[in-house]
């Protein structure tokens, strides 16, 4: 059933179809989770690498986690008019948490004798956040990134009850019409982009990290893999089992 | 050893709890439990449904209340399979929902076509004399420069413009007002039911036509022009409880049918301001409204 | 701005309802915790025995968490046939979601329990369910209930949605608010899901406490 409405030609053409809707919930995406990058990013390095303010940081993005993504939507409708300002607004400031504590989390993550190491070696502050901090971050914070845009991607879908396009649209339309095909072709599609760029995310993941690190890592029998899957999907999961460990 | 029952026992001492106790499921009425009164999503169909619980409370009845459920086919089907007792409904609306090709456009028509068309298991009673249809309105400087008081102004220039309605709208009245008044929108983007989105669409220029409902309160504040429809592509749309059969009894149909007989238009619409524009809650409307009719 | 949430506050049907969806959010966000749990376990200690069944259950928890709530929730109804409007498909969408957070948690927390316990305990006579409830169960409590914690924060906030379906809770706050261009009460909302989920985490912490003497037996942790 929801096969052959995703099939049928007629549902593939027009500004309902699902190219359009596709591109539309891409197009969000990409906005919104390279607007938290921008914010957050900075904002991490800064945090983790003069170590001030990250109790804050780290309060901070909890807390956030609990805000309810239809909550903010329409209150930012409200208070922003427009529909696509607010919801991108919205679907950014979800976005901003995960990148934070990634982007953090990947610098204090940092094994402190190779920071001593450069600053023995006679590096400044930049140059051990560029060469140093920077690379050995990246595997955590692109799983901080992988984090948002699954966060986004799904808030993105929530959206279309504030008018927003997207594939959130054949969810809701299809719901309010009880088309059953049509909203589970939605879901189908909108699990799918999640998945495909989830996926993507990871590869990039892996190829980012530092080869220096991937050798001691060898060297030292620690495996690489395991870093980046701890920055990847289940960062929350990583980091429950970091603080139950602890506690 | 004795922790780890201890923790098994908690949790499933939790699980039970939460099985017996869950307050969210709805009971329909009819097996004895509470008569489940439920509404569209949107302010007046939720103001609807607490004149219609405040009534049924009135005459003993056990009453529960679940606003907002969504759309017509969602609600239709949630008498059906038992999980509603009554839903507020509007006669036009409710028989093209049967009927697509029904073609009665006066209130008593469509009153006695829809009682005709009605599935079994299902009745509606009597109606109110208010009505709530829906318009397509345009802004005031689209209507002057474009010449636009009625939809038989706006059909040849359709082409150009875009409309705004709910997503349901494209099913039901694409096919009827190109019909009847050869009108074929431009674009038609999904806003929502005669709601904020569809107010902000027409306002902002997203959307130059937009679907909203007689009563709305954002026609006046906004000085939207409703326009006209001769050909009746809308129906009457009077206001009348849907109810499941057998799900409410004689005294419950009695104060339903004293609160369709005493809702007008102006009424409603009244009582519709004061919760869109002063923010006066619904229940507290509602106990105004059926206080004074000696409810 | 304050002017209209006090005048929201003041009436007391406002206040009623409040509390009616407050009431009804608590078990759709909660009982899910429950479910989640009671199933994570008994999978994670599967996991832990057999490498087919961790790559498979671990693999299938990540794919799980990339799928989006509305798309979730709409779906359940045709797996487990329930009607479309029932508060049970936000219940089973959000506990698959709690699964498939703990899992991964409770995998490693058996992964950490020390070899030589686990042979003190076979030596002492356990056996193996015995020993898991007895000893590798309770040694990952803390962890255990790390995980909640994350996953308790997040159904708070997700149970909200269930508002586009029709399902009652805090979510309703907002989409009425949105309707009627209304402020307070979707304020409202967002600051009782904060406020819910800053309680619940402290319920959880003091749960932790409870199950874990030993970790307090040394006076600081």
């Amino acid at each position: 059933m929801t096969l052959s409405w995703l099939f049928d030609p007629a549902h593939w053409s027009g500004v309902d179809g699902i190219p359009v809707r596709l591109l539309q919930h891409l197009r969000y995406t990409l906005v919104a989770a390279l607007a938290a990058t921008l914010v957050a990013v900075p904002l991490g390095l800064f945090v983790g690498h003069t170590g001030r303010g990250g109790l804050v940081v780290v309060g901070g993005s909890n807390a956030m986690r609990a805000l309810p993504t239809l909550g903010l939507v329409t209150f930012l409708f409200l208070v922003l008019g427009s529909g696509e300002v607010s919801a991108l607004v919205a679907l950014t400031v979800l976005a901003v948490p995960p990148v934070l504590a990634g982007t953090y989390a990947g610098i204090q993550d940092t094994d402190r004798g190779v920071v001593d190491a450069a600053r023995g070696m006679g590096m400044t502050g930049w140059q051990r956040l560029w060469r140093v901090e920077v690379p050995n971050a990246l595997p955590l914070l692109l799983g901080g990134v992988r984090n948002a845009v699954l966060q986004i991607v799904a808030t993105t879908a929530v959206a279309a009850y504030v008018g927003l396009g997207g594939l959130g649209r054949f969810l809701l339309d299809g719901l309010r019409a009880f088309d059953y095909p049509k909203m589970v072709a939605g879901a189908v599609l909108v699990a799918a982009l999640a998945m495909v760029l989830d996926l993507l995310l990871a590869l990039l993941q892996r190829l980012v990290v530092p080869k220096g690190l991937r050798l001691a890592a060898g060297r030292r029998g620690r495996v690489p893999a395991r870093a980046v899957e701890r920055g990847g999907t289940d960062v929350a999961a990583a980091a429950a089992t970091r603080e139950g460990t602890s506690g | 050893m004795k922790r780890a029952w201890a923790v098994l026992a908690l949790i499933a001492t939790m699980v039970l709890a939460g099985c017996g106790g869950d307050p969210t499921k709805g009971g329909g009425g009819g097996g004895g439990g509470p008569l489940a009164i439920g509404s569209a999503d949107f302010a007046e169909s939720e103001l609807l449904m607490e004149l219609y619980a405040g009534a049924l409370r009135s005459t003993g009845a056990q009453v529960q209340t679940r606003p907002r459920i969504g759309s017509r086919e969602v609600l239709v089907r949630a008498l059906q399979d038992g999980s509603l007792a009554v839903v507020p409904e509007y006669s036009g609306n409710l028989l093209n929902y049967l009927d697509k090709d029904a073609s009665a456009t006066k209130a008593d028509e469509v009153y006695a076509q829809l009682r005709q068309k009605l599935p079994s298991g299902l009745e509606v009673l009597e109606k109110a004399a208010a009505e709530d249809k829906d318009v397509l309105v345009v802004t005031k400087e689209t209507a002057q420069q474009r010449g636009l008081s009625s939809l038989e102004d706006l059909g040849p220039k359709c082409g150009d413009l875009v409309l705004g309605a709910a997503g349901e709208w494209r099913g039901r009245w694409e096919g009827r007002i190109r019909q009847l008044y050869g009108c074929a929108f431009k674009e038609i983007r999904t806003t929502d039911p005669a709601g904020p989105v569809t107010v902000e669409a027409l306002r902002s220029g997203q959307v130059q036509v937009a679907n909203l409902f007689t009563t709305a309160s954002a026609i006046g504040v906004n000085g939207f022009v409703e326009l006209a429809d001769p050909k009746q592509m809308y129906p009457a749309q009077n206001v009348v409880p849907l109810v499941r059969s057998g799900a409410v009894d004689d005294r419950g149909r009695q104060a339903l049918n004293r609160v369709s007989a005493a809702l007008t238009t102006d009424k409603l619409a009244a009582m519709v301001r004061r919760i869109e524009v002063d923010k006066t809650s619904v229940v507290e409307v509602a106990s105004g409204f059926l206080k004074e009719n000696g409810f | 701005m304050l002017d209209d949430l006090s005048r929201y506050l003041g009436s007391e049907s406002n206040r009623e309802l409040v509390l009616t969806q407050l009431v009804q959010h608590v078990p759709l966000a909660l009982l899910p915790l429950v479910v989640g749990v009671v199933l994570a376990i008994p999978l994670g200690w599967l996991a832990q025995r057999h490498p087919l069944v961790r790559t498979a259950l671990l693999g299938s928890a990540n794919v799980v968490y990339t799928v989006p709530s509305l798309a979730f929730f709409v779906v359940i109804p045709g797996i487990i046939g329930t009607q479309i409007l029932d508060p049970v498909n936000v219940v089973a969408a959000l506990s698959i979601y709690t699964a498939a957070l703990l899992v991964r948690p409770v995998v490693d927390a058996l992964d950490a329990v020390p070899a030589h316990v686990v042979a003190a305990a076979t030596a002492m006579g356990y056996r193996p369910l015995r020993r898991f409830l007895a000893v590798e169960l309770p040694l990952a409590v803390p962890v255990l209930v790390a995980g909640v914690r994350v996953a308790s924060v997040s159904n708070i906030s997700l149970a909200s949605v269930g508002a586009l379906l029709g399902v009652g809770g805090l979510g309703a706050l907002f989409t009425s608010g949105f309707q009627t261009s209304y402020l307070p009460p979707i304020l409202v909302g967002i600051v009782l899901t904060l406020v819910l989920a800053l309680v619940m985490d402290l319920v959880l912490v003091g749960l932790r406490w409870l199950l874990t003497p030993w970790a307090r037996a040394g006076g600081t942790r």
